[in-house]
């Protein structure tokens, strides 16, 4: 096969070497019942000119974000992303390199992860960041375990519902075999957590109360309004952060009485690929950082005095404390924390704000939109939002988005979809922009709204 | 640098191949004030006013970001590559990693707009193809694994270790009783007792064998009714196939327990040995290694797990199913763990898996052939100079350590240091545990004869320079961008007060 280099002659050569007359007989340990000489039962060996088909044709059966307008988000966004970012990501000295274990030969990497921690301390105002999360909802109930392991013997948490349902379910899987109770917060009428059931809910079981901003209908949280009856009560806060643009308009998590900060970090140059591979994110105050999970990358000097990056802090990990560590996470999503902190760099602190205030100013049009078109459609919920909101359909939204797709556009997403156990919010329909949304696909999509 | 032309002589080295100018240290060193890298196109609504709508709380400015133009940006990342060590250049032997050739195709379809550009949230039927990729992925993974599903969920490979374990939990707590205890044998990898724990479970240690294979009587006394499954790993963590592992699965199944396999391994009996077939129940697989997708890093990977028939019921939600001709996900499912992500798993990843699997077809078994081969042909060669604790046959890598080399005070870390200046990666050192100052070898598959011969001679350099000239040798590396760091300090400690004291971030003035 194409991959393999040995020809049949160099092949035989390493069988002689060995010591062997067959391939097979390197299997001899392999108790004879379950060895098997026939081929497995897959297609014939195929060449790129075949596969590149194959795979072009099944991707054409799919609606790509480059050819329709989208007011698709929920918890991921399709942002532009810079021309260079895939462009270097492909160098195989960061493709093909694996965890850098090795400081003296992965200066690249280690020097990568440390920046992609400062822009994430730095956007959450936080002290410490770790080197990335597989994604946001994993990232989320890790800050959580994080919380429990910090106020110990405190057995409940509190969490809003306006924390991505996604999210919150997969708490409840990996807490299942925990001795933890979560309870849920309901939204007020506003969309933000209810916070007279909050600071009902904190008792001194509690270790932590987390909410999400914006939250999953697009409205901006007070993260004091958490952290405060949190800290009275000796508990923690968690802050969710699942569109990190809006840190650039909004005040950080850290700035606001936040301990642990978690979420997505995808909206920085990492593709939408169907929801996967994104990169999640954490932080954490100072105080903290020995309870924090996974990769942490620290800046310190060689032997001869010249700045250098390694891992640090490694006793945390499960290769050296097994059963005992801060988590079983090995590794951390390199690549998309790289192509996050590229982008973030060419972005920078104009880049970032230019593009949150284009969000901001889209999402603010459509919902001026929605608020001028005479029919039964309005915005669901009254709080302040970033560049997503919730619309309620007065039609089914299964209706609104068959009308959208005849107009080549995805027309946002169903929150029936998202959490289909709350048949309260059946009628809602979450619309999202970003600064890829131009203002024609805004106006088709109001026209729409106007058909019904 | 300035060592160089002494210490690496009179032997020939290689040297790391890395860049040894001085980088830009950091863009945030680098900060150019109302330099940026980005034009949007003019905004074509109404610019709001984040001051108004947010009061108290709007952010003025973020305060410390990075400022630099395109130039400064593709610069900087371009010269931090050329510090890195990577597959492209050398064998790359960092054992159990499986550090093989990524092939380019698989970058190429991950990235058609049609894969690449596409929403989670998508309506189905405007997602019809990716649902096939997903599908056309479990049916090989079927094929090649003989279980009755596979879930394409897990992010990595220990996440599908966490939902393996969760399954198990939930299968056992479905018949009544969750059980207590988890055997993991002491040469297993450490995210399988960290998994575990996760899941709820104690876990409780097998001793290996003299053979370095799971000890029968061992297992046999610790298994009672409160085990709930045996983790193994075939080949294990020392590249030795566990020869009894179809009576290990008659007693785990003979006391009502499941037989967990860790499938970092996979890579060494692809093709030849379908997992169910030895009595295994429950399975992860990293794409990453025995198929092939890039390392990154240090991820994205993916870790799908493959289950009998009895423990489908509990596979994580959605799953994807085809109806007719049409492919839909499945959320509908009650006795289900959950959720283990959000969305449906690193589909990106998945992508290229699938690529990787086409072009390898029904020869897929050449994979392990050749990584079997080629440990073998590294083991032979070295034998004569490096101390192999456990003798049994080697699979797809050779776990030696530094027994030897230690009677002159040179320990595997000196040896895979001076090993970068040969212009190659260090092995795992970092476990079996229960091998002490390991040196654990994996060439892949994807290794030339005469890449595992220069392998093979540094090794053997290196060998004999711990007797003729050890100070170079502990002394190494001597031909990297920066020399060795304090580990065992870094590991422990973060804010210590001296000459490694590391700073975890960015100053923001």
């Amino acid at each position: 096969m194409r991959y393999i280099p040995h020809s049949p002659e160099e092949q035989a050569a390493l069988l002689s070497a060995v010591g062997v007359r067959s391939v097979d007989e390197l299997f001899a340990t392999v108790p004879k019942e379950v060895f098997r000489r026939e081929p497995p039962d897959l297609p014939p060996p195929a060449s790129e000119i075949e596969v590149r088909r194959t795979m072009g044709e099944i991707a054409a059966k799919n609606a790509n974000l480059s050819e329709w307008t989208s007011l698709l988000g929920g918890g991921l966004y399709a942002h532009h992303t810079p021309a260079f970012v895939p462009q270097l990501l492909l160098r195989g000295e960061f493709l093909t390199a694996y965890t850098p274990y090795q400081p003296e030969v992965s200066q690249g990497t280690l020097t990568a992860i440390w920046e992609f921690q400062s822009h994430v301390a730095i956007l959450t105002g936080m002290d410490v960041a770790n080197a990335s999360m597989y994604e946001g909802a994993s990232a989320f109930v890790e800050a959580v375990l994080m919380g429990e392991r910090l106020a110990k013997k405190r057995t409940k948490v509190v969490v809003s519902e306006g924390i991505h349902p996604e999210y919150r379910r997969c708490l409840r899987t990996y807490l299942a075999n925990f001795p933890i109770t979560i309870v849920e917060i309901p939204l007020g009428d506003d969309g933000a957590t209810s916070a007279a059931a909050l600071a009902a809910a904190v008792d001194d079981a509690t270790f932590a109360v987390a909410v999400q901003s914006p939250n999953v209908f697009g409205v901006v949280e007070s993260w004091k309004a958490a952290a405060g009856p949190a800290h009275a009560k000796g508990a923690l806060a968690v802050g969710v952060v699942n569109e990190m643009f809006s840190l650039a308009l909004l005040t950080p998590p850290g700035e606001d009485g936040i301990d642990i900060a978690a979420g997505e970090a995808a909206s920085f140059g990492v593709p939408a690929s169907f929801g996967g591979p994104l990169v999640g994110f954490l932080a954490c105050r100072d105080a903290m950082k020995r309870q924090i999970p996974g990769r942490l990358v620290g800046r310190t000097t060689d032997a001869n005095g010249k700045t250098a990056f390694s891992l640090t802090l490694s006793t945390r990990e499960q290769h050296i404390r097994r059963e005992k560590a801060t988590s079983n996470i090995c590794t951390n999503q390199g690549l998309f924390a790289l192509a996050a902190t590229m982008t973030l760099s060419v972005l920078g602190k104009h880049g970032l704000r230019e593009t949150a205030l284009q969000c901001l100013s889209k999402a603010e049009y459509l919902k001026a939109g929605v608020r001028a078109v005479s029919g039964p459609f309005s915005a669901a919920f009254s709080g302040k939002t970033f560049n997503e909101f919730a619309l309620k359909c007065g039609p089914p939204v299964e209706e609104v988005l068959r009308r959208c797709e005849e107009r080549k556009i995805l027309g946002g997403v169903p929150v029936k979809r998202l959490a289909p156990e709350q048949t309260k919010w059946h009628d809602l329909l979450l619309v999202a922009v970003t600064e890829r949304t131009p203002r024609a696909g805004l106006d088709a999509f109001l026209d729409v709204l106007r058909s019904f | 640098m300035s060592d160089h032309g002494t210490l690496a002589e009179p032997v020939a080295v290689k040297d790391a191949g890395l860049d040894h100018r001085r980088p830009s240290v950091s863009l945030f060193d680098e900060r150019r004030p109302g330099r940026k890298g980005v034009l949007l196109p003019p905004l074509d609504v109404p610019a709001a006013d984040p001051v108004a709508l947010y009061g108290a709380r709007h952010r003025p400015e973020v305060r410390g970001e990075v400022e630099a133009s395109e130039v400064d940006v593709v610069r900087h990342f371009t010269r931090l590559s050329r510090l890195n060590f990577a597959i492209d250049t050398a064998l790359y032997s960092l054992g159990s990693c499986t550090m093989k050739h990524n092939p380019r195709l698989n970058e190429e379809t991950a990235r058609l707009a049609g894969f690449n550009d596409t929403h989670p949230y998508a309506p189905e039927h405007l997602s019809q193809g990716n649902l096939e990729v997903m599908w056309r992925l479990e049916e090989a993974l079927k094929v090649l694994t003989g279980f009755a599903r596979v879930t394409l969920q897990p992010s990595a490979g220990a996440n599908g270790e966490l939902a393996s374990a969760l399954m198990i939990r939930a299968a056992h707590a479905a018949r009544g009783n969750p059980r207590k205890h988890i055997l993991v044998p002491d040469s297993a990898h450490g995210t399988n007792p960290a998994s575990a724990h996760f899941a709820g479970y104690e876990v409780v240690e097998i001793h290996s064998s003299p053979r370095g294979t799971v000890d029968l009587g061992e297992l046999s006394a610790k298994l009672d009714s409160d085990v709930a499954a045996l983790m193994v790993t075939v080949p294990n963590t020392l590249g030795v196939f566990e020869e009894e592992i179809l009576e290990i699965a008659r007693r785990v199944h003979a006391k009502g327990a499941y037989l967990y396999l860790d499938g970092a391994n996979f890579n060494a009996f692809v093709g030849k040995v379908r997992p169910a077939d030895m009595g295994v129940d429950v399975m992860h697989m990293n794409l990453h290694k025995t198929f092939s997708t890039p390392h990154g890093g240090g991820g994205p990977g993916a870790g799908p797990g493959g289950v009998v028939k009895e423990l489908v019921p509990f596979l994580p939600v959605p799953t994807v199913e085809r109806r007719g001709d049409r492919y839909v996900l499945d959320s509908d499912r009650p006795r289900s763990i959950g959720k283990m992500r959000s969305f449906y798993g690193n589909f990106g990843v998945l992508v290229r898996a699938l690529t990787y699997i086409l072009s390898y077809g029904r020869s897929i078994s050449e994979v392990a052939e050749n990584a079997v081969l080629n440990g073998n042909y590294l083991r032979k060669r070295l034998e004569p100079f490096y101390n192999l604790k456990y003798a049994a046959p080697s699979y797809h890598e050779v776990v030696f350590d530094d027994k030897r080399q230690a009677a002159v005070g040179i320990h595997n870390i000196d040896i895979a240091k001076r090993l970068m200046d040969y212009g190659f990666h260090p092995p795992t050192m970092s476990f079996p545990l229960i091998v002490p100052g390991a040196l654990m070898i994996e060439p892949t598959e994807t290794e030339p004869k005469e890449e595992l011969d220069a392998f093979a001679e540094a090794m053997i350099a290196i060998a004999k320079e711990c007797e003729t000239r050890p100070d170079v040798v502990k002394s190494a590396p001597h031909t990297t961008p920066v020399t060795r760091l304090d580990e065992a300090a870094l590991a422990r400690e973060a804010s210590k007060v001296g000459s490694f004291a590391p700073v975890l971030r960015a100053k923001i003035g």
